[in-house]
């Protein structure tokens, strides 16, 4: 099933082309590593889908209902803000730099939305946090603060924290990028757990083992466009475009 | 010194003190609230609510505090708006307090990292719950130094008032010299102020260890 339908998106940053017409389909279950050299756009692809920056052509849809569509034009018109709050609830985000409340406990940080945005009733809001924090790994950090934390552990709330509002898709803005080596595979484990439940997937990575064993498929771009895609096993075993071979070339050497 | 001229005259200067306290709490309960939505406004996408409060910061930040004391007092009967002379007090120190706290709130709203408000976006918080549940807590602890420091800087502004007529501490003190030619009014008076400084200086600290639980 089609869960994410992306359209011709472009985006200019001043006049600066960063994304030029971009078509992804995101089926129901799929993990999606993308991947790419600095400054391809890949993150600004994954901030478009979530309306973190705003797209100047092209659409997106979301389980078929359109946050921003074309108009006859080729101008990309954004639906009320009262859909794209509905479409919006249906994605969780974590980046690189964690971006926990730093004034919020650990369990704050996880309940603050459910309880802020959803209305859900604290005891239910902990419960599901406790849930979540057992998932990660981390119960034991409950009560404490993210200044308290390593990056791994930051990081891991913050899957816990997107996860907390229940989203179908779950978008992953180079997520191991901030850690010291030795903290990236306790984050990238749970996201293989969370890949294991049939969780739908985009993930901005560098690491590409991540990519090859736990993604179902693999998007390689470069300057703003899809240069290749594929499954992993095709897109690194047997790349066919120069740039991706440069690409991997220099990254697995 | 005779210690039984110095109660004397000690029992004279508090009742200055009502004056110096309600003008300085006066303007602190009022000032801080009208800050923080003067400097919402300052950072708000509207560009009219921007030039307007830019300008407003200008005028007050611009001119000094007794004048604006002697325009509200003596200025605005002329078109027809009079005060009694502590409320004229109040208005001006709460339109004085208010610019510079709002540009306090300003600097402390704007050192907080796009990233707490893009997280907060993307868990689909609205501006309004952003601002009071994530940014205005995180701001509070980033201010409280330069605040301390102007809520110190008011204990002593309140002296202005004398220009007004209105009998606060200094004032109250003054009259007692010029009475009976002996300056040791003048030091009781010094010390009010210091032992009021000192008190906001503790409390401060205290504040301060208070949001000291986390760092970032």
């Amino acid at each position: 099933m089609n869960i994410l339908t992306v359209k011709n998106i472009c985006k200019k940053f001043n006049n600066l082309e960063v994304l030029r017409g971009i078509d992804l389909e995101v089926n129901k279950g799929e993990v999606i590593a993308i991947i790419g050299p600095s400054g391809s756009g890949k993150s600004t692809l994954l901030r478009c889908l979530i309306r973190l920056e705003t797209i100047d052509k092209g659409s997106v849809a979301i389980e078929g209902k359109p946050m921003v569509y074309q108009d006859s034009n080729g101008d990309s018109i954004y639906s009320s803000e009262k859909d794209i709050r509905i479409l919006r609830k249906k994605m969780g985000m974590v980046f690189q730099n964690f971006n926990l409340f730093p004034h919020k406990s650990v369990l704050e940080n996880i309940i603050e939305a459910p309880i802020t945005v959803s209305n859900t009733p604290l005891i239910e809001a902990e419960n599901i946090a406790d849930q979540l924090l057992e998932k990660v790994g981390l119960a034991d950090k409950r009560d404490s603060y993210p200044c308290e934390l390593s990056g791994g552990q930051k990081q891991r709330v913050a899957i816990a924290r997107a996860l907390a509002m229940n989203p179908d898709i779950m978008l992953f803005d180079e997520p191991t990028s901030a850690l010291d080596p030795e903290l990236t595979g306790e984050v990238l484990k749970v996201m293989k757990a969370l890949a294991e439940e049939h969780m739908t997937m985009l993930v901005v990575t560098h690491e590409m083992g991540f990519a090859r064993e736990v993604a179902n498929k693999v998007i390689f771009m470069d300057n703003g466009e899809i240069i290749e895609q594929g499954n992993p096993q095709e897109v690194f075993g047997n790349p066919k475009h120069p740039r991706t071979k440069a690409f991997l070339g220099q990254i697995l050497r | 010194m005779e210690l039984e001229y110095i109660i004397n005259s000690s029992i004279a200067i508090a009742k200055g003190c009502k004056i110096t306290y309600s003008l300085f709490f006066s303007t602190l309960i009022f000032s801080l609230p009208l800050g923080l939505l003067i400097a919402l406004a300052r950072i708000s996408k509207s560009n009219l609510l921007q030039a307007a409060t830019g300008t407003y910061i200008w005028l007050l930040r611009g001119t000094p505090l007794l004048l604006q004391v002697f325009f509200i007092y003596f200025g605005l009967p002329a078109f027809g708006i009079k005060f009694e002379s502590m409320t004229a007090a109040i208005v001006a120190f709460v339109l004085n307090y208010a610019a510079y706290f709002a540009e306090i709130f300003r600097s402390g709203i704007q050192s907080i990292d796009r990233g707490q408000y893009e997280s907060a976006d993307v868990l689909g918080l609205t501006y309004s719950q952003t601002m009071r549940r994530i940014i205005v807590p995180q701001m509070t602890k980033r201010i409280l130094p330069p605040v301390s420091n102007e809520v110190i800087t008011l204990v002593k502004d309140t002296a202005l008032v004398f220009g007004i007529g209105l009998a606060d501490v200094l004032r109250t003190a003054q009259i007692i010299v010029t009475r009976d030619f002996n300056i040791s009014a003048f030091l009781i008076a010094g010390v009010f102020y210091l032992v009021n400084t000192l008190a906001l200086t503790l409390i401060f600290r205290k504040l301060e260890q208070k949001y000291s639980y986390y760092t970032g």
